[in-house]
């Protein structure tokens, strides 16, 4: 291979997601000093002109390539820990290094009844405290009674529910929404049918919506992200979850949106990410599979794909 | 502590079940017969017999209760012979669908069972109501009522020993500022005795008494024309002293004049199996006089009968 083309392989090595750790080997195992200076001295992106005369490793890119070799074993504790205490562990990052009101409606809303009390179980071995008091006392804002209630439930999951009531209740959250309150988050209504009924009654008032409004519930409530995301989660979370891919996977830079990815995959990958995937093709024009190819590296990168074809499997 | 008596030697499931199912032949019913054995098994006993008896006859033991037994008696053996979990998801339903703003039945359920067991509540409320607690409670109550029952019922408290003094200490001077102010549904308030775990709670009252002189619940006590108060108040004491609650709820229900069956029969028939030792000696203590004998004093028949068994007081 060329000099050139090396130092364009070597780069793309060390940046997007994850690391080429085979490329790494092979092409910095070989290289003698002279190499490794003209590299360092022709990537400007990642390295600078040090006042001392020596081409100094950008600090961000050090901490951000730190992240990028982690994010593999991230991948991997993440896929191994039992499901409780992986969503209680997400749980508490989410109040304590955030407030992340995303991934607290994400877990609360689309993990089954039982999986949620579980999560819950696990906060009490875990932390010592009930996640419900973690977040009534970290959590100041407006949307404080909504997360409590949202991660507090403890859905019924049978077939039965009222025809009748769901109607009105579409009919309620038709007049909040149209009265145009800025706190919609606080309205008592919206929060009492979005934190307590079953979601199949959420899913038959999501339609009378429709079909009385002529608009979908959730993009109605769509200057508050919270109450439209909670409603994707509760009533079509691959939805919800393609956007959260779809976002992560445009390289919008952001630590979170690629610890988006890997949270993702890995704890969907037994439950839908087949439906998600195609959602995904759907929306974006492009398999998961090819953009994950495209941007990501290495182990990390071998090991998303793995988890994305096990939906395959079970045609 | 428990007052059920068992017999050390117990006939067989079959048997029990057998002798149940002559107790309804023929005319009228063999209530004597109905006491001796229900009123002297364990949770795990009548829900064996239940299942014995179905597979024997076909039907359900509480649909022929329900038929051949009236009144007072019949509610008892009802409430009695139901699993705890489902017995509390039927006074929880009855609680919310005919809910007033002194009705207390709610608060008591969420805040004395242990945590496990209000999840047990709430997973029973599921298989027999086809909804969740919690749905019903936001809809059926309004306003500050609703503030904190909904919190109440949907908690899943931290169970450990651990008190964190800090917390304690800025806890009681929030709540001792809020009721000082009269603020007694702030979201403050409502959040500490509704997340917090019961150990903390307690933490948190002590540290109120110590830090400001007095009783919560005493200060809880001011304010007549508030029909919230009350409410609070049995939150705290159903958390904190749980069985000091119960024996006033004794003793309020036999003090009233005709007897109030509905508390009487609920609070006998859900702490026969958990702490009614300890109310009844707490009962003497207070009243001077044995709950039994109170008891015996205020109802007749075999509804008082029942109620004597189940307090570890009859000879049987």
């Amino acid at each position: 291979m060329a000099a050139a083309d090396e130092f364009g392989v070597l780069t793309k090595a060390f940046t997007g997601l994850g690391v080429d750790e085979k490329s790494l080997i092979s092409i910095l195992g070989k290289w003698h000093p002279e190499h490794k200076q003209s590299f360092r001295k022709t990537t400007r992106d990642i390295f600078i002109e040090d006042e001392r005369q020596f081409e100094r490793w950008d600090d961000r890119h050090v901490q951000k390539l730190q992240q990028e070799f982690l994010r593999f074993k991230d991948a991997v504790v993440l896929w191994t820990m039992h499901p409780w205490e992986r969503d209680a562990r997400l749980l508490w990052e989410a109040v304590y290094k955030g407030p992340k009101y995303g991934i607290l409606v994400e877990i609360a809303c689309t993990r089954s009844s039982e999986e949620l009390l579980g999560a819950r179980r696990a906060y009490h071995s875990l932390f010592e405290h009930s996640i419900e008091e973690d977040i009534a006392f970290h959590i100041h804002s407006f949307e404080k009674k909504l997360l409590v209630g949202l991660v507090s439930a403890y859905r019924y999951e049978g077939p039965k529910y009222g025809e009748e009531v769901a109607k009105s209740e579409a009919k309620i959250l038709k007049n909040v929404i149209k009265d145009g309150a800025k706190k919609l988050h606080e309205e008592e209504e919206i929060v009492r049918i979005l934190t307590t009924r079953s979601k199949l009654h959420l899913k038959a008032v999501f339609k009378h919506y429709k079909e009385t409004s002529g608009n979908y519930l959730d993009e109605d409530l769509g200057d508050h992200l919270i109450l439209k995301q909670t409603v994707q989660c509760l009533c079509k979370p691959e939805t919800y979850f393609t956007e959260v891919l779809d976002v992560s996977l445009k390289g919008i830079g952001h630590d979170f949106a690629k610890e988006a990815l890997t949270r993702v995959i890995v704890t969907r990958a037994d439950v839908d990410l087949k439906l998600i995937k195609e959602e995904y093709h759907h929306l974006s024009g492009f398999t998961l599979s090819h953009k994950i190819e495209e941007i990501a590296n290495g182990n990390f990168k071998d090991f998303l794909l793995t988890l994305i074809a096990r939906g395959d499997q079970e045609n | 502590m428990s007052t059920l008596i068992v017999p050390p030697h117990v006939p067989s499931v079959a048997e029990d079940s057998e002798q149940l199912h002559k107790a309804f032949e023929g005319w009228g019913t063999n209530e004597h017969l109905i006491i001796s054995i229900l009123a002297h098994r364990n949770a795990g006993q009548r829900r064996a017999i239940r299942h014995a008896y179905a597979e024997t006859y076909g039907k359900d033991l509480l649909k022929d209760l329900d038929k051949e037994l009236s009144s007072d008696f019949e509610r008892l053996v009802l409430l009695w012979t139901l699993d705890p979990p489902e017995r509390d998801a039927v006074l929880t339903d009855e609680a919310t669908k005919k809910w007033t703003k002194s009705n207390q039945v709610l608060v008591e359920i969420a805040c004395t069972r242990p945590s496990k067991g209000l999840i047990l509540v709430r997973e029973a409320y599921h298989s027999r109501f086809k909804r969740s607690l919690e749905e019903d409670v936001a809809y059926h109550t309004t306003g500050d009522f609703r503030k904190l029952l909904l919190p109440l019922v949907s908690s899943y408290r931290y169970e450990g020993d651990e008190v964190n003094l800090r917390l304690a200490k800025s806890e009681a001077k929030i709540l001792h500022e809020k009721i000082k102010g009269k603020h007694y549904s702030d979201d403050d308030v409502i959040r500490i005795v509704a997340t917090r775990s019961k150990a903390q709670v307690n933490a948190t009252l002590n540290e109120y008494k110590n830090e400001f002189g007095s009783d919560i619940i005493k200060d809880l006590e001011h304010d007549d024309d508030n029909e919230f108060l009350p409410i609070l108040k049995a939150t705290f004491e159903c958390l904190v002293y749980p069985e000091n609650y119960f024996e006033k709820v004794l003793r309020e229900a036999i003090n009233k004049r005709g007897t109030d069956e509905g508390a009487l029969t609920r609070i006998v028939a859900t702490r026969a199996e958990v702490d009614l030792k300890i109310i009844k000696d707490l009962y003497h203590k207070r009243n001077s006089v044995p709950l039994h004998r109170a008891i015996v004093k205020d109802t007749h028949g075999d509804y008082e009968k029942m109620l004597v068994a189940l307090i570890g007081e009859d000879d049987a």
